[in-house]
């Protein structure tokens, strides 16, 4: 009777664990690619509209964060919480006023280079003012317990604050979209521009407005989302073209997109981390082992948690081909 | 785009003089830091006119043209190793030609997927296809070398009619040599049918079409030319250092490339070239001098995007029209003015600036900090506000001195209506 008890005790840990990984697994997936919507709704909502691509969008998620960490260090974290958004959408405003509303005129490609010179220049900023490595932004005091316990693992209750957090905001997002009066203009704006002009309504103010909450919520999501990852200089970097990767991935202007491929986006990447198979295990299981050296047996060892980062541009590339506009998208990229 | 020197003639001597500057330069200046200094500027300005192709000619906005430059140098550090274990019959000479070639392939490959669209769209993907590639290679250990990168030995082939490039000046006649093939050829470019066609698809594709072309095509073509200079400037950087990383790849290297052709004037066939000299120069001394460099490099372009879109040569050409009517004098001083006053901003500016980084950065060398040829300290309030007001005086002269030159240009358009612009 033992004896066949021991295999099924064993492929019931092994169910658990793997149950327990995936359910911590989506969860942080949920919770990272929540936080790319919160980036991702601003930067669709400015594409659409004035069709300019803010490259300083990520720029300005990493400056909410230090933000964040030199505001909760002297005043506490729910000032950090208010002030840091707030000093990010008043900045936002007033490079939309004073600085992209003046290269306008020249086309396009003059606006991408201004909000490109911005994300250069805030780049270096941070790390004249905070320097070249990271700094200590820690969890608050009062969110860092664990809530509960998912099969064995501590859950924190800081994780699931970013989550209701993003949450609200998105629903709030959509509210305002669809019941207010702004939301109508701005949503009549995103498509025919200058009828809305004509109507007498003030179309750059309204360019203003949306600049500035777009970089206010960039600095919302940097201030939460700074103690989960680390925040250093390089953390706008590598998140900038991911943003990008999820606003074409969801069609450009369209919000449901951006959720949808934020949330895709982040569950791709959580997960990707933690499968540790290579292409060389599934040969083995197939049955069959390549000996080869170069380049190629690079590929086979690589595994697919090394290959995390690069997979949404590898989904972007594929949604090029297969589907240019996107999600749901109304036009091509 | 094409538009140098109004007159040719004098065009003609510029573009001659500058050749026979470059081959006598090591002659003038005798230093073996200048020599090096000047193949890293050799590579830069055929770099640099590589995404001009792009960028001037053919309107494409591209964050991802080190791709390029940085996978055919990793090809021609290979290729050089191959050479050095004859395993190749080729003279280390003409390396540069097969990373070309590596270029053009990798072009063909990214650009079939980018050229699709233009503007924005392009911008994007051409991100998105930096990044992979600059991701990619740290995953690629063998080809790349990961974080050390690979290295190589330029001297190890065959010795071709005696050069064998074991001299930093063998290297440097290299780079020229190269460096004025190239830009011969992407000056002829421009001349081109294609090359006419690809300014016509930049500034009104739907025109282009209209004609019958497909500007999907010359976007293509275009893209696969500039991929192949970008090759050439990548394998000469490879025989020079005798070594490539990744972050000869990376975005970071990309957008330096932009910035100097922007800064430079990228409507003009040699505003990369100043651009390429000008923020070399700027990145060789400047960055001995202060740490904050990168942060005026910024501040120099987003200036530069805000207020003179057209770049150094737009300005430049800007003043040829005057320099010709000889009414150049008139505006002296106007600009000796309000350059005064523009001067005094950018010193308030630069010392606010430099005493906030030392504050944050050196604050254990002691509070004082050498700037403009003096002590200042930091610790003190005096001195902030002292830079403070410094700042504030200079950007009021300059608002008010500003309109005084705007008036000379009225004025001098007024008078010659036909002549100037």
């Amino acid at each position: 009777m033992a004896t066949s008890v021991a295999p099924l005790l064993c492929c019931y840990a092994w169910t658990k664990t793997l149950l327990e990984q995936l359910a911590i697994s989506t969860l942080n997936g949920v919770i990272y690619g929540m936080l790319l919507f919160m980036l991702a709704s601003g930067l669709t909502l400015i594409f659409g509209m004035m069709g300019v691509l803010n490259l300083a969008h990520a720029a300005m998620y990493m400056l909410g964060a230090y933000l964040g960490y030199q505001i909760s260090k002297t005043l506490g974290f729910l000032p950090a919480l208010i002030l840091a958004p707030l000093a990010l959408g008043i900045g936002g405003a007033l490079l939309e006023r004073y600085g992209l509303r003046r290269v306008h005129q020249h086309g396009h490609v003059s606006e991408l280079l201004f909000t490109f010179g911005i994300a250069f220049m805030i780049q270096e900023a941070v790390q004249m003012i905070w320097g070249r490595i990271g700094v200590p932004y820690r969890i608050p005091s009062a969110l860092d317990f664990p809530l509960f316990r998912l099969f064995s693992t501590p859950y924190p209750a800081y994780r699931i604050f970013v989550l209701l957090l993003a949450i609200a905001i998105f629903f709030g997002l959509f509210a305002a979209l669809s019941r207010t009066r702004i939301g109508l203009i701005i949503r009549a704006a995103l498509t025919h521009p200058g009828m809305v002009s004509m109507l007498g309504h003030d179309v750059p103010r309204v360019f203003m407005l949306v600049f500035g909450a777009g970089a206010g919520l960039a600095g919302l999501a940097g201030v939460i989302g700074g103690p989960i990852f680390v925040t250093s200089p390089s953390m706008a970097g590598a998140l900038g073209a991911i943003l990008f990767t999820v606003v074409v991935i969801g069609g450009l202007g369209s919000l449901p997109g951006a959720l949808l491929a934020s949330l895709l986006v982040g569950l791709v990447q959580t997960f990707a981390v933690v499968i540790d198979v290579s292409l060389d295990d599934v040969f083995k299981i197939a049955g069959f082992t390549a000996a080869s050296t170069g380049v190629f047996s690079d590929i086979r060892h690589t595994t697919v948690a090394q290959i995390a980062p690069i997979l949404p541009y590898l989904m972007l590339l594929v949604m090029l081909v297969v589907r240019p506009r996107g999600l749901f998208g109304s036009r091509d990229v | 785009m094409t538009s140098t020197f109004t007159s040719r003639h004098t065009g003609r001597i510029v573009w001659a003089a500058a050749i026979v500057l470059a081959l006598l330069l090591p002659e003038l200046v005798a230093s073996k830091t200048a020599l090096t200094k000047m193949c890293l500027i050799g590579i830069t300005i055929v770099f640099a006119l590589s995404y001009n192709v792009l960028l001037g000619q053919t309107g494409l906005l591209s964050f991802g043209h080190a791709v390029y430059f940085g996978l055919s140098g990793f090809t021609a550090i290979h290729l050089i190793n191959l050479i050095g274990q004859h395993q190749l019959p080729i003279p280390v000479l003409l390396v540069p030609l097969f990373a070309g070639i590596t270029g053009a392939f990798f072009g063909l490959l990214f650009g079939v997927l980018s050229t699709r669209r233009h503007g924005t769209a392009f911008a994007m993907i051409s991100l998105a296809i930096a990044e992979l590639v600059a991701a990619s290679s740290l995953i690629l250990e063998s080809f790349f070398g990961g974080e050390s990168g690979i290295t190589t030995d330029r001297s190890n082939g065959p010795a071709f009619f005696g050069i064998d490039l074991a001299s930093q000046l063998q290297v440097y006649y290299l780079i020229v040599g190269w460096g004025v093939l190239s830009a011969i050829a992407m000056y002829a470019y421009t001349r081109t049918p294609l090359g006419r066609m690809a300014a016509a698809v930049r500034d009104n594709p739907e025109r282009a079409e209209f004609i019958g072309y497909s500007s999907r095509m010359v976007r293509l073509l275009s893209f696969i030319i500039s991929a192949f200079f970008a090759g050439i400037a990548g394998g000469l950087a490879a025989i020079n250092y005798e070594i490539m990383t990744a972050t000869n790849l990376s975005t970071a290297a990309s957008g330096s490339v932009l910035i100097m052709v922007y800064i430079g004037g990228a409507g003009f066939f040699y505003g990369p070239i100043i651009g390429a000299i000008l923020i070399s120069l700027i990145q060789l001394s400047l960055s001995d001098i202060t740490p904050a460099w990168l942060l005026y490099l910024g501040l120099l372009f987003v200036v530069t995007v805000l207020f003179a879109p057209a770049g150094i040569a737009g300005l430049v050409e800007r003043h040829i029209p005057p320099l010709r009517a000889g009414m150049l004098h008139r505006l002296i001083p106007p600009y000796l003015l309000s350059g005064g006053a523009g001067l005094v901003f950018a010193a308030g500016v630069i010392a606010l600036l430099e005493m906030n980084y030392h504050i944050t950065l050196n604050a254990h060398e002691g509070p004082l900090l050498g700037l403009f040829w003096m002590k200042v300290d930091t610790g003190q309030p005096m001195a902030w506000v002292a830079a403070i007001i410094v700042t504030l005086v200079g950007f009021y002269l300059f608002r008010r001195t500003w309109p005084i030159v705007a008036n000379a240009w009225n004025d001098l358009d007024s008078r010659q209506p036909g002549d100037l612009r």
